[in-house]
């Protein structure tokens, strides 16, 4: 083997690499406020909410588990536009990647609110809370924290499978590299370095998600 | 111009379909070698092997599926050799699924109480034996529900090898969109192929889940 | 009028009756201990006095807030009466303070300051004011079960129930919740409470109801109950203790 490595390029082509992290991080950012929100909204039906609605979010959450993410987005992104919806790029990487995270978060989370003691539920009702009332602000908060550790592995699993939106032209980190490598022909080292920043930000993601935890979770111990 | 049914689109994907399977088929057995040789190496009593599985493993799971196919795909071809997209996907989807299945593995050995260790260890067994009579026994039992749930993320894995060319279920969905123009239509038909492929998997990993939570607290 | 009416209540899960047709009236201020063996149908009882079981036949009433299944009734019914758990089931994501005022702010829409300042009284009352700040899990158990009594005396009900409150606790722990509990007494809140505590219910309560197999057994002032009772039943079971 004799072939030379060559980074010379980085000093040429890192506005678009700083860019392509940018809208990766704001990817994910975007992908899993939403996808949480919609994954809790989704784990309240299914645990706690009314009965005709719980087959319909099941079959969603079966039918997102059940496919590649790459098609979920291709379903959007060219899929949709013939139901008369047009999307931008970045418009359909957020959708699929909220959906996507949203199915995930659901049974995550749901799995957390199961595991609530009853009497949880009973001293709220004891105290005159509605059913709601008692998940909004009894069993919410206990059961993310049960579940953050699960809960932040999944985010980063969807920061890394978000690498396939470049596939419709979404501008992020794995489109540079697209890019790089189709101007300087030095294809290895582009997905070489371009890896090694997915596994910083990966690493990263992990530890703003423990930060957040700690934040949004005052104590330690969950029961 | 000329025109496809139904039928046409759904032959072609279905035709194309083999090949997601033979590929999820042999990431999942080649990773599941691969992945017991790194469970060995990760719960081995030499820390540097320790560390060197550990790494390994945050290596692989802490970048994108799509990356490791690039650099397999473009990496091989730096030792002079024309790569077949097969063969590069074929190569990292073994060494992504053998990351996951070694450290869900890990997870179920280290389930067994340790009291087993010490036990056949108070018997005057070996670490071998111990692994081979004791331990493995009861760590399979448990590691079954999740390596049959992940084998739906290796088929959904198989997906990402259509962008370095690899012809099979989503690629095939891609050229059949650009030959009839019905996206919404093929793209649906290909989500639901994979999901008749998943589901199943999906279903019975949680089934066997089940049985096994209601067996242990039997116990 | 009594505060508390039971009226021929049944309860049963599947083919089990658990509650085989429970009448009681209690009156204002009075505090009633309810003994009885395990599985004779005393906590289910207190339960279904607060809604969280449903029963299958008569009718609950207290202070004419009807028992009824549906979430307007069941919340008119619970703003009368508080319940004390045995496992004290704080919420261990809120401060001592958090605990007491939540339901306040959720259920009453009492404004923040209002509820903190009632927070702090009914901390106060239980002995506890200077572990406002604090979680749950910084406090002993018998600590828990006053925040927990704080957070229901904080919805200023009528009438308490209190199911095995020093049951989860250790001895050396008991007597500092029965002494919060004899103040209430001492005060004059209505307490209904399920309790193997017998030197507790002769000193404090007014009358003592004795459960046997889902039904009233015997019922009396605790001079009578306790010195002579009626039945084989409850002499055998006062023999136990």
């Amino acid at each position: 083997m004799n072939y030379h490595f060559e980074f010379g390029w980085l000093l040429e082509y890192y506005p678009q690499i700083g860019k392509g992290i940018g809208i990766t991080a704001e990817l994910i950012a975007v992908g899993a406020v939403a996808g949480i929100s919609l994954g809790i909204c989704c784990a309240w039906v299914r645990a706690l909410g009314p009965a005709w609605l719980k087959p319909v979010v099941a079959a969603y959450v079966e039918l997102i588990r059940n496919t590649p993410f790459l098609i979920q987005l291709f379903f959007v992104f060219f899929g949709l536009p013939s139901l008369g919806l047009q999307l931008s790029e970045l418009q359909a990487a957020n959708i699929a990647m909220i959906v996507n995270l949203g199915a995930y978060s659901c049974e995550i989370i749901r799995a957390g609110i199961q595991a609530t003691p009853r009497g949880q539920f009973e001293a709220g009702a004891s105290l005159a809370m509605t059913r709601f009332e008692t998940f909004r602000h009894v069993i919410l908060v206990p059961s993310l924290q049960r579940i953050w550790p699960a809960l932040s592995s999944q985010v980063v699993i969807v920061m890394l499978g978000s690498a396939v939106v470049s596939q419709i032209a979404a501008e992020d980190l794995t489109f540079a590299a697209n890019f790089i490598q189709s101007r300087t022909f030095r294809a290895f080292e582009a997905y070489i370095v371009s890896t090694i920043i997915y596994l910083a930000l990966a690493i990263l993601l992990r530890q703003a998600l423990a930060i957040i935890g700690g934040f949004i979770f005052p104590r330690r111990t969950a029961r | 111009m000329i025109e496809f049914t139904l039928w046409d689109i759904l032959r072609n994907l279905l035709l194309a379909t083999r090949w997601t399977v033979v590929l999820s088929l042999v990431s999942f057995l080649g990773g599941g070698i691969v992945g017991l040789a790194l469970l060995f190496l990760r719960i081995s009593k030499r820390k540097s092997l320790r560390s060197l599985a550990k790494y390994y493993i945050e290596l692989f799971q802490g970048t994108p599926l799509l990356m490791q196919l690039f650099i397999a795909f473009f990496g091989l071809g730096l030792f002079g050799i024309d790569v077949p997209a097969w063969l590069a996907a074929g190569l990292a989807l073994v060494l992504w699924t053998a990351a996951f299945l070694g450290e869900i593995w890990r997870g179920c050995v280290e389930a067994v109480a340790k009291g087993q260790w010490e036990a056949s260890a108070s018997l005057g067994m070996g670490w071998l034996q111990q692994m081979r009579y004791v331990i493995l026994p009861q760590a399979m039992k448990v590691a079954v529900p999740p390596t049959v749930g992940f084998s739906v993320q290796v088929i959904k894995g198989t997906a990402l090898t259509s962008i370095i060319g690899f012809v099979e279920l989503s690629k095939a969905g891609t050229v059949v969109t650009n030959a009839t123009f019905q996206p919404f239509t093929v793209y649906g038909l290909v989500a639901l192929i994979y999901f008749a492929l998943c589901w199943p998997l999906s279903k019975s990993s949680q089934i066997l889940e089940r049985k096994l939570n209601v067996a242990h607290r039997n116990h | 009028m009594s505060l508390i009416e039971i009226t021929e209540v049944r309860k049963s899960y599947g083919a089990t009756e658990v509650l085989k047709g429970i009448n009681l009236d209690v009156a204002s201020g009075e505090v009633i201990a309810i003994i009885g063996k395990s599985g004779s149908g005393k906590s289910t009882l207190l339960r279904c006095i607060n809604g969280l079981e449903t029963i299958n036949r008569g009718s609950i009433s207290v202070a004419g807030a009807q028992l009824l299944d549906d979430e307007v009734h069941l919340k008119a019914l619970r703003l009368k009466v508080g319940m004390i758990f045995q496992q004290f089931n704080l919420f261990p994501h809120q401060t001592v303070g958090g605990n007491v005022m939540l339901s306040q702010t959720v259920v009453k829409k009492t404004p923040k300051p209002e509820a903190e300042a009632i927070a702090r009284k009914m901390l106060e009352r239980v002995g506890l004011a200077h572990k406002f700040d604090a979680y749950p899990d910084e406090l002993s158990g018998g600590q828990q079960q006053r925040v927990a009594i704080a957070r229901a005396l904080a919805m200023q009900p009528i009438a308490l129930l209190c199911d095995e409150i020093t049951s989860a606790l250790d001895p050396e722990l008991v007597s500092e919740v029965l002494a919060v509990v004899r103040e209430l007494a001492a005060e004059g809140m209505t307490l209904l409470m399920v309790t193997h505590e017998m030197k507790f219910a002769r000193d404090v309560c007014s009358r003592v109801v004795f459960m046997h197999q889902g039904r009233v057994h015997e019922v009396g002032p605790p001079e009578e109950v306790f010195a002579r009772p009626q039945t084989p039943e409850l002499k055998q079971f006062l023999g136990l203790h």
